[in-house]
């Protein structure tokens, strides 16, 4: 099958001499939900903007459907729709027609260009504002507006950065939602994104990239397996003065006072509350400390600055 | 990109530069039609009345064909400048970078939309010099083609302006340094053979002087220079300016990184 995109020594130096990519080689299948992660400045929207045409590549190859963006540009970008992280509309124009003409610039007739904006601005819902002017929108309802008009000319791959950036928790999830009836149905999506957990509910396959380099491009699976040992937070029935000492684990009180327990995945949970029941301790409820993902891609960024450090 | 595909897409294009001047009348086709309304007024009635004939036509059928030569280059200019750096300022722009439209229909595109808004403001002013003269036509050809050629012409002034410009500034230092006194040296107001032989030189050198006589010359029927070379000189600069224009946008000039 071919991949959805593909990159093979992807070298991006800007004019004032910064390598902002230092040869990255990735590639995502078609009909994946993918998420590219990295703290900022790694490199995740540059690669992007290779991608989409708005950075020109130092070397490279990049091809969208196995079309190389050097010699089938218009048939790699036929099959792109890209969300960008910040507005990029004309405020003044009306929604309906941002996302109309959009259609035609992909060579799709009025007509045609009609039926697929009303689809897309009812499934999104923004159907009700068509007719305002872009800049009277909500921020969540401008984020919704691009997705439309990234999809109004049906493309196969999604490529989305930041999408949920300074949305809140109830459009973020119905965006999720959406994005996972759109892969359902068949589409590719690459996303970026700053919110991990977002990473973690959504895509089955990331790529972690730092200073220009792939760290990781595994399976979500494959790389969360990566994590053996977890930090669980106990809300426990009585106020506990100092952490109460567990046979084989390692515990803590943090800052709210509530217990903090590292688990390996070998060891299980049962242990620790069989050893709690023992010291009359009731655990009433119980918490991971942080999003998994989080702890990884910490770990992982924070190793490969240290690495950095050393070749330095 | 199919052949058909390529139309819609230029159609588009060309679609959205018009609704968006015509959105904004009041600042596209409303200025000018007032402008050029205190000029038929002050210079073509009551200065205009004083100066008897020149070229030998009363002096506001002379300036006539001038000021709406004057108003096709200025609107076409301004439409594709200020849409296209509003483009790149907003980053809209990237709307159709993401898109398959070649170079050459972004261009055709743009080029097209500030011809719209030039003859637009051309077909106002013209009109509006009927309340003041009566317009006779010599050559309906060569009067065509020259605001044609003139308004994409300077529709690729503009575009090339837009590419370059960083700041707003920027977008509006060639109109006013470099538009406004040529074209008020291009003999709009005056024939240079009322100039001396080392300022007639001077004038000859100046772009818009043939625009203006050429035009002039499809109306009255007198001209300065030869329409010929007039026409000549447009479409050579035409070509130049579109292969500017066309590696400008290859390279992404100031809408890439």
């Amino acid at each position: 099958m071919t991949n959805a995109l593909q990159l093979d020594g992807l070298v991006k130096t800007y004019g004032d001499g910064f390598e902002a990519l230092k040869g990255i080689d990735l590639h995502v299948e078609e009909g994946d939900f993918f998420a590219l992660l990295g703290p900022n400045g790694a490199g995740k929207s540059t690669t992007l903007g290779i991608v989409c045409s708005l950075v020109n590549k130092t070397s490279g190859r990049v091809s969208v459907f196995g079309n190389d963006i050097d010699t089938a540009l218009s048939a790699a970008k036929m099959n792109l729709g890209v969300v960008p992280q910040e507005f990029n509309f004309n405020q003044f124009e009306k929604v309906f027609d941002i996302v109309t003409t959009q259609a035609g610039y992909y060579g799709i007739p009025l007509p045609r260009a009609r039926e697929s904006a009303e689809r897309y601005l009812r499934k999104l819902g923004l159907w009700d504002k068509r007719d305002s002017p872009a800049r009277m929108l909500s921020g969540g309802m401008k984020r919704r507006l691009m997705i439309a008009r990234a999809l109004v000319h049906e493309p196969r791959l999604l490529i989305l950065d930041e999408p949920t950036a300074g949305v809140d928790i109830e459009l973020r999830r119905s965006m999720w939602a959406f994005l996972e009836d759109m892969n359902r149905q068949g589409t590719t999506i690459i996303l970026t994104t700053h919110y991990l957990e977002e990473a973690e509910a959504l895509c089955r396959n990331i790529a972690i990239i730092d200073q220009g380099r792939i760290l990781k491009h595994t399976s979500k699976r494959a790389l969360l397996q990566q994590l053996s040992v977890e930090t669980f937070v106990l809300d426990t029935d009585q106020v506990v003065s100092e952490a109460p000492r567990l046979e084989g684990f390692e515990t803590r009180l943090n800052d709210e006072g509530a217990l903090e327990v590292d688990v390996a995945k070998s060891q299980g949970m049962n242990g620790v509350f069989i050893r709690l029941e023992q010291l009359g301790i009731k655990v009433i409820s119980m918490r991971t400390k942080a999003n998994r993902l989080e702890e990884l891609f910490l770990r992982l960024v924070e190793e490969n600055a240290r690495e950095a450090g050393s070749r330095r | 990109m199919t052949p058909q595909a390529t139309l819609t897409a230029l159609n588009t294009i060309v679609t959205r530069e018009v609704r968006r001047f015509t959105r904004i009348w009041p600042q596209t086709l409303l200025p000018p039609a007032v402008t050029m309304t205190l000029y038929f007024v002050i210079f073509g009635n009551l200065i205009g009345s004083r100066i008897g004939q020149m070229g030998g036509y009363d002096y506001m059928s002379f300036i006539v064909p001038g000021l709406i030569m004057m108003s096709v280059i200025t609107s076409s200019y301004a439409n594709v400048v200020s849409s296209f750096f509003s483009m790149k300022f907003q980053r809209s722009i990237e709307e159709l970078l993401v898109s398959p439209v070649p170079n050459l229909v972004i261009l055709a595109g743009y080029v097209a939309g500030g011809m719209a808004r030039g003859l637009g403001v051309g077909l106002i002013v013209t009109l509006l010099s009927l309340g003041f003269t009566k317009l006779q036509i010599h050559n309906l050809p060569v009067m065509i083609l020259t605001v044609l050629l003139t308004s994409a012409l300077f529709s690729l002034g503009g575009f090339i302006n837009a590419m370059l410009a960083t700041k707003f500034d920027d977008i509006s230092i060639v109109p006013t340094f470099v538009l406004t006194p040529l074209t008020y040296l291009g003999g709009v107001f005056y024939s240079i053979q009322l100039l001396p032989a080392f300022w007639q030189g001077v004038s000859m050198v100046n772009p818009i002087l043939y625009m203006v006589n050429a035009f002039r010359y499809g109306i009255l029927g007198v001209s300065d220079v030869d329409v010929r070379i007039a026409l000549g000189m447009i479409f050579l600069f035409i070509i130049i300016l579109s292969v500017i224009s066309l590696r400008l946008l290859k390279r992404g000039k100031g809408i890439r990184s």
